[in-house]
């Protein structure tokens, strides 16, 4: 319904940079949050006319009739009880501006929930962690974390339809550029779209308080071009890589209890509790959005993950200096 | 034909009054069944634990002033916040809506205590100790595993993060305990404020004369005992989950973590009505007195609140917009939520009407009052953007929200409980609170309310959410967050002047008198303060304005009402 307002709209907005560090909701780039965008402004434009009138109403009231030094302070004023016109009116005038914005949002709310994914749709599974995200392409067989990569969809056909749920307590999807909030929650399956209509890099944070690191569980949407999205599924779905140079440091990772958290596919690490390593090369960001993907930030975390970010479920592994040299260096294979 | 059956003129009741020993005045206090006592005690612990959260909201407001910030770690953060919402909810709010309800009731409908005055002092010591059982678990909250301090669940406690598995210690247990305890003063004190409004009136206070005050006290005493119970409720079911193996919320054996939030919310939003009622009463008192004018609409403004009352149970899952309900379900909580709004602004009108045509004084308590009407009116829209669910799906859980809800419980209670302060201060403590340093408290405290909140409107609509510990420059925050931190200094300036002219007014402020605002119901019509018994005689009234009859014996209000 709000697809061609969009396009029109995009038509005048500047095209993504590498990444949108800015999450301004009144500038969307894809349906639901354009969609939403519309409800707002026309909200906005309703209460900031009411303001305006009762506010000057409430200003001149006190400017006109405050008590002067000249007046006669023995002499009260009319005492008037009230009128039933006048009370009349101003319940009948705001019952009719609610009944406008009720049918506004009623518009808005069947438009964005009850949207039906196009056939050519994009499923999705995210599953809230305390403190990072984990994401599968069930139908491609991918497993990831933290970045989501999505199929940029100039035209809106290729959207991304996200089932969200969490194995702990509860969190919440917002990219404010894409689509308001919808909650993960345990037991329960909830359904969210996006459809980013330029390629770019969008950052949103876990929007529901989940416990200590609430405030670093970062989620990003990446939106490639469609042959780059080809192009990342492909190399998503190998097994790792199994990068003969590194076999030493594979075996030091192997006999360390990394295995019994992280899963490295085609390995014999097959741990579920954190995120998945097999590509984690691929990934522009760690734990969760905190650190770039570099060697001195990665070496950093491998070390002492309660240094970037106190409280996170990963133990500080007091890896002696040589373990960690040859750990990083082999996660640094896992491209 | 009007009898003067009370007189305006008393004798000096000091006189009267032996001196006591510091015991037995102490023993007098903690011993007291007498309503202006614990009023006054309901109050001043208010004040202690707003100083107290007061100052936890500075040192977030530090945190966050600089991105990455370093002046507390996260743990700490996370408690600060829980321990701020929940103390400005259950041990500021609550106890400001008891304590001037159990003073001024009494006094405003001519009797000389409160229905059950026993179970008002039970009330009053059951809420203390709910509040000193939430701080004790700074020192006890690491149960015996050691693990913990302070509640980290946030004010609304969401399940599961509150279950075992989630929040070791005993920290949750001291956060549903705490203000368990605490939530059984309010519902009794709402018993005896209904029994006392129904059951205590002085001759000729039909419900049609009662003082607007006590009206929307009363509505608001409904209100407690519709809204707490489910609370109540949801902490006990809290706590056989966390002790007895029971699962009603815990999501790891099939529990629902979705029926905590309609248990809590059930209660909670009527709960921000309870709390704003106060500042509705007060306002609907020092308006008329200081317009020198009857409230405009009497009949429209005791509709409204209870219109308010009535539709505030019905409007709960706003706060739920974005846990994937139906469409059909957002809908209906968005249109009664936006309902809520036209008595609200009802009442905004008639309070604006009363002013309207009268002869304003400006003094601090009408100051406050204005204050409120301007940042009530922002709080209500923000709110009806709030409930306009696409647009919430936006703003839900950011700092937008923070900064509504601070306009409605800052802008608008706080506000209206400094007016109420300013103006029954003379009446309680029998002398005059300093005007100048008043008017100094009004426009620090304003000015520094603005910097903070108004701000903080425009980190939501760039994307910050609320309880975050610490963000990362770059993304168009920094700038609006120090100013919100900037606004902490004149806000504490205003709190010292105000904690300054309460001592230094108490000690020696001008006397005040009986009445002296010239106001016109029956509290200012005995001494300042009043006797342990108020009235040697119970007056009989036959209008709305009992004094005002009174000094206007040729233009009495009964031949109008
Ligand atoms: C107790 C389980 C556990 C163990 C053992 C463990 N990790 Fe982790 N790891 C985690 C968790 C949980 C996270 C996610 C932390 C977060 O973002 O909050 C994580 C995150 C990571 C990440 C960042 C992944 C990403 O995409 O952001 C890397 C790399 C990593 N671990 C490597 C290791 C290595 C190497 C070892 C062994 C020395 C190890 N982990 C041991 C649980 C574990
Ligand atoms: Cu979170
Ligand atoms: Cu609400």
């Amino acid at each position: 319904m709000f697809a061609h307002a969009l396009n029109a709209y995009l038509q005048v907005q500047v095209p993504g940079v590498a990444e949108r560090r800015i999450t301004d909701i009144f500038k969307p780039m894809g349906t639901p949050g354009y969609a939403e965008r519309e409800a707002a402004l026309f909200t906005i434009g309703v209460t900031a006319v009411i303001f305006v009138v009762v506010a000057g109403l409430i200003v001149y009231t006190v400017w006109r009739f405050r008590r002067r030094p000249s007046d006669d302070s023995a002499q009260e004023p009319p005492q008037v009880y009230g009128s039933n016109q006048i009370e009349a009116a101003w319940t009948i005038i705001p019952i009719l501006i609610v009944f406008v914005l009720i049918g506004v949002s009623a518009r808005v709310i069947a438009g964005v929930e009850n949207a039906s994914p196009p056939p050519k749709a994009l499923k999705v599974r995210l599953i809230g962690h305390q403190w990072w995200w984990e994401v599968q392409y069930p139908d491609y067989g991918i497993v990831t974390a933290n970045e989501i990569h999505v199929p940029a969809t100039p035209d809106g056909q290729r959207a991304t339809y996200l089932e969200l749920t969490s194995v702990d307590v509860i969190h919440s999807f917002w990219i404010p550029e894409l689509a308001g909030k919808t909650d993960l929650i345990p037991n329960r399956v909830n359904y969210a779209w996006i459809d980013p209509r330029v390629p770019g890099v969008y950052v949103g944070n876990c929007a529901e308080y989940c416990g200590t690191q609430h405030a670093q569980m970062l989620l990003r949407v990446i939106a490639d071009t469609p042959e780059n999205f080809k192009t990342w599924t492909e190399q998503q779905q190998r097994p790792a890589e199994n990068d003969p140079q590194v076999s030493d440091a594979r075996n030091v990772f192997g006999s360390l209890a990394c295995v019994n958290c992280h899963d490295i596919r085609g390995t014999p690490s097959v741990g579920k509790f954190g995120p998945d390593l097999t590509h984690l090369m691929s990934r522009r960001t760690l734990a969760a959005g905190v650190l770039v993907n570099d060697t001195k930030n990665l070496r950093a975390w491998v070390d002492d993950p309660q240094k970037a970010k106190p409280g996170c479920l990963m133990p500080s592994m007091k890896l002696n200096d040589q373990q960690l040299e040859q750990v990083v260096s082999y996660l640094q294979s896992l491209k | 034909m009007a009898s003067i059956d009370y007189p305006l003129e008393h004798p000096k009741a000091e006189a009267l009054t032996p001196e006591f020993s510091f015991s037995e005045s102490l023993y007098k206090w903690v011993a007291t069944v007498d309503h202006k006592r614990l009023g006054l005690m309901y109050v001043v612990s208010a004040l202690v634990f707003l100083v107290i959260a007061g100052i936890m909201a500075s040192v977030i407001r530090m945190q966050l002033a600089f991105p990455l910030n370093h002046v507390v770690g996260p743990d700490t953060f996370n408690r600060l916040f829980t321990m701020h919402g929940t103390t400005m909810v259950f041990l500021v709010g609550m106890p400001m809506v008891a304590g001037f309800s159990v003073y001024l009731i009494p006094l405003m409908i001519g009797t000389r205590d409160m229905a059950f005055p026993r179970l008002n002092a039970f009330g009053f010591w059951i809420f203390l100790l709910g509040g000193c059982l939430l701080y004790f678990s700074y020192i006890g909250g690491g149960g015996l595993s050691g693990d913990g301090s302070a509640p980290d669940v946030g004010w609304f406690a969401y399940a599961p993060l509150t279950e075992k598995a989630f929040s070791r210690g005993a920290a949750t247990d001291y956060w549903a305990l705490g203000v368990l305890l605490s939530g059984v003063g309010s519902i009794v004190t709402a018993l005896n404020v209904i029994a006392t409004t129904f059951c205590m009136r002085c001759p000729g206070m039909t419900l049609s004369r009662m003082p607007m005050f006590v009206w929307v006290m009363l509505i608001d005493a409904w209100l407690v005992l519709v809204a707490l119970p489910p609370l109540s409720a949801a902490q006990i079911m809290l706590e056989l989950d966390r002790h007895l193996g029971a699962n009603f919320f815990d999501t790891q054996a099939g529990g629902s973590a979705v029926l905590w939030q309609h248990l809590f919310w059930i209660f909670g939003h009527p709960e921000v009505y309870i709390l704003i009622f106060p500042a509705f009463a007060i306002l609907s008192e020092v308006i008329p007195v200081f317009s020198r004018k009857p409230l405009f609409g009497r009949p429209a403004m005791v509709g409204a609140v209870t219109a308010i009352g009535f539709i505030s149970l019905g409007v709960w899952a706003h706060h739920m917009f974005a846990i994937g309900m139906t469409s059909w379900s957002n809908t209906f909580f968005a249109a009664s939520s936006m309902l809520v709004g036209v008595p609200t602004g009802i009442k905004i009108f008639n309070w604006t009407a009363t002013m309207y045509g009268g002869k304003l004084r400006m003094q601090t308590p009408l100051l406050f009052c204005i204050a409120f009407l301007l940042q009530f009116l922002v709080a209500g829209l923000t709110g009806i953007m709030l409930a306009v669910a696409p647009f919430d799906w936006q703003l839900h859980d950011s700092y937008f929200v923070v900064a509504h809800f601070h306009f409605t419980l800052v802008g608008g209670l706080v506000f209206g409980l400094f007016a109420g302060m300013y103006y029954w201060f003379p009446k309680v403590s029998g002398k005059m609170l300093d005007e100048k340093l008043g008017k100094w408290h009004f426009w620090l405290f304003c000015i520094g309310f603005n910097m903070t909140f108004l701000t903080l409107h425009f980190a939501g609509f760039l994307g910050m959410p609320r309880r975050i510990y610490t963000y990362y420059p770059g993304r168009g925050w920094d700038a609006i967050n120090l100013i919100a931190s900037l606004g902490v200094i004149p806000q504490a300036a205003g709190i010292l002047c105000f904690v300054w002219n309460i001592i230094r007014s108490s000690l020696r402020g001008i006397p005040a008198g009986d009445d002296p605002w010239d106001a016109w119901t029956l509290e200012w019509a005995t001494t300042s303060p009043p006797p342990e018994y108020n009235f040697e005689k119970l007056p009989v009234v036959r209008s709305s304005r009992p004094l005002w009859d009174l000094k206007h014996p040729q233009d009495p209000d009964w031949k109008y009402e």
